[in-house]
């Protein structure tokens, strides 16, 4: 079973809308969708949920105020400003560390399980979908993103499927870090942008800090010939393959509008993304990564 | 006064917006919060950079003073410290996992034989600069960078937040998303701009963003990025919510290949700097609270012949 995420460091470069869309290529799959800070996947997928799960993660503080005697103790010693003057735990600030429970003198703190969101497993005209959704203001820990990952690798060890297809978290941070690990390929969606390019580079900091195979999809590849020159020769010079280049596709853009998959009837989109699964399946299919 | 510019969904045009409404701003001070993939400092193009350390306080066990009892590993909500009790096979270890240590102190305060003192993790920086606004004042930039390979992300929003002048006009550029980094960046603010695009993500994700600063009770409005029409499904939300759409602005090559080059949108087509100017002069007397009905033709701020002018 070989795993394959789509990541981007960059937001807005079209992971979500490439993702889906190889995962619309039929085949042995299990899809998941590992963006769990407002997910999207689920617009384009259209999943039947089978299975709600709660996610509970980390802990909160809160105060009796009948006990509390307002010392002030809690308030000096919380790092993160969790406290109100008036005594008031702000529960998206409180990092439930449980400094506060254990030194408050009346004992009037005490900690709760903090329910952090959702995941669920799906139904989808693809195969089975994993994902989630975070709480708001929930701690974006990549707890949750990890939940995901387990969850999702052992359905589809269960099922026997060929691949999973993940749709992975923007940033370099812990989610990014908690979903990258273990794949088999991760491919970098980037836009040939000054901001592109910056964000790239940045997340390759990470993929090749942790030894993850990767390879670049340029997204808009039209839009700026000369930075698109630029990703070729990064990739080159840090032997990555180029999956694919895309360039800007209205059809695709209005597909997408309207919530639909920009798959249908061998139009130009659909060869690319034809043309990057193989690119893909290519290098998963060999133990080493190949210059394309 | 401050104005934080935030979205929800990722790509939407943020950097877009604050940079260019920090352009047009006298006496504006820029924050970048975005500390993962901070972006502005290529439009803004600041120089005179000073770099201060962002830090983590963790703690540093001495190992002749601590009995091995394992309270710092019992306490520990985040699993940093695991304890290696004294045997006949060696006298014990304390090990703490850096990467999982929030820096919360609470092994620090509690230790019985006061074995722990704290060290200063750098886990990113603050970098503070000048950049030249659009009537050529010196003006105060300030990002905050992770560090790769660090997992925490709001401890350098905090620290960039540190910097903040409140006798300026400060906006914020905010990281995507809904959690954690976006509440820590948007928190306080006087004003929120959500930036969104005409699309079924769009949509979703603007949702989830108002609920949080709805929440937070922070004034807000909408700005529509590459929008392809003047009535679409971000208006039709916001005029059933009583949002305000501040602004939208048409899909435009000639704009995205601009940005592509890293040229602020005001610099791309100077048109936009009377309706940043009008936006910020909007928001810093009114706090538009509410559009009166979902059939409103003239959006608050947007010149009514914007799309026909701009169908080039």
């Amino acid at each position: 079973m070989k795993q394959i995420i789509f990541i981007s460091g960059k937001g807005g470069t079209g992971k979500t809308v490439l993702t889906a869309s190889v995962a619309s290529l039929p085949k042995s799959q299990v899809i998941a969708d590992c963006d769990v800070d407002a997910a999207n996947l689920h617009l384009l997928l259209k999943p039947v949920i089978r299975e709600t799960h709660r996610f509970i993660s980390g802990k909160e503080a809160t105060i009796d105020r009948d006990v509390c005697r307002e010392c002030g103790e809690c308030i000096s010693l919380c790092r993160y400003e969790a406290i109100s003057p008036d005594f008031f735990i702000h529960s998206h600030k409180c990092e439930g560390c449980g400094l506060c429970y254990r030194i408050c003198p009346e004992h009037a703190i005490s900690m709760q399980e903090k329910v952090a969101g959702e995941w669920y497993i799906s139904e989808t005209g693809f195969g089975e979908f994993v994902h989630a959704r975070l709480g708001i203001g929930a701690d974006n820990s990549g707890k949750l993103v990890s939940k995901i990952k387990q969850k999702s690798k052992s359905l589809a060890r269960d099922n026997k499927s060929d691949y999973l297809i993940i749709d992975g978290p923007p940033g370099i941070a812990c989610p990014l870090i908690a979903a990258v690990s273990g794949v088999n390929l991760a491919v970098i969606v980037t836009e040939p942008t000054k901001s592109g390019i910056h964000d790239l580079e940045r997340v390759l900091g990470i993929t090749n800090h942790f030894r993850v195979d990767t390879g670049i999809l340029i997204n808009k590849s039209d839009l700026n010939p000369d930075y698109a020159d630029k990703i070729v020769s990064l990739a080159e010079m840090n032997q990555i393959p180029i999956i694919g280049k895309i360039p800007y596709l209205p059809e695709v853009f209005e597909a997408v509008s309207q919530g639909e998959l920009p798959i249908s009837d061998n139009g130009t989109f659909e060869l690319l993304i034809h043309k990057a699964w193989e690119n893909i399946t290519s290098l998963t299919d060999t133990k080493q990564v190949e210059a394309i | 006064m401050v104005i934080a510019v935030a979205s929800g969904k990722g790509g939407t045009g943020k950097t877009t917006i604050s940079t260019s409404l920090a352009l047009v701003t006298p006496q504006v001070q820029f924050i970048d919060a975005d500390v993962e993939e901070p972006n502005a400092h290529i439009f803004l193009q600041p120089d005179h950079l000073i770099q201060q350390s962002a830090a983590l306080k963790i703690p540093s066990i001495d190992l002749s003073v601590c009995t091995r009892c394992g309270l710092c590993q019992e306490i520990c909500e985040f699993n940093a410290l695991a304890v290696l009790p004294e045997s006949n096979k060696g006298p014990g270890n304390v090990f703490l996992f850096e990467t999982l240590c929030h820096g919360c102190g609470a092994c620090y305060h509690l230790c019985p034989e006061n074995a722990i003192t704290e060290r200063a993790k750098e886990i990113g920086i603050v970098e503070s600069g000048v950049f030249q606004n659009l009537q050529d004042e010196n003006c105060e930039f300030i990002h905050g960078v992770l560090n790769l390979n660090e997992s925490l992300t709001t401890p350098v929003i905090k620290d960039v937040k540190k910097q903040i002048d409140s006798q300026k006009t400060v906006i914020i550029d905010a990281p995507p998303g809904t959690s954690c980094p976006m509440i820590e960046a948007v928190e306080d603010s006087d004003y929120c701009i959500l930036v969104t695009e005409p699309t079924p993500f769009g949509l979703h994700d603007l949702d989830l963003a108002v609920e949080v600063i709805r929440k937070m009770d922070i004034p807000h409005g909408v700005i529509v990025n590459r929008s392809q029409n003047r009535h679409n499904i971000i208006t039709d939300y916001c005029g059933k919510r009583n949002i305000p759409i501040l602004l939208q602005i048409p899909y435009s090559k000639r704009i995205a290949e601009g940005y592509s080059k890293g040229i602020p949108l005001v610099k791309i087509d100077p048109h936009y700097i009377k309706q940043f100017q009008e936006l910020l002069v909007a928001i810093q007397n009114h706090y538009p609270k509410d559009i009166s009905s979902a059939q409103n033709e003239s959006l608050l701020y947007a010149n009514p012949h914007f799309f026909d002018e701009n169908a080039r």
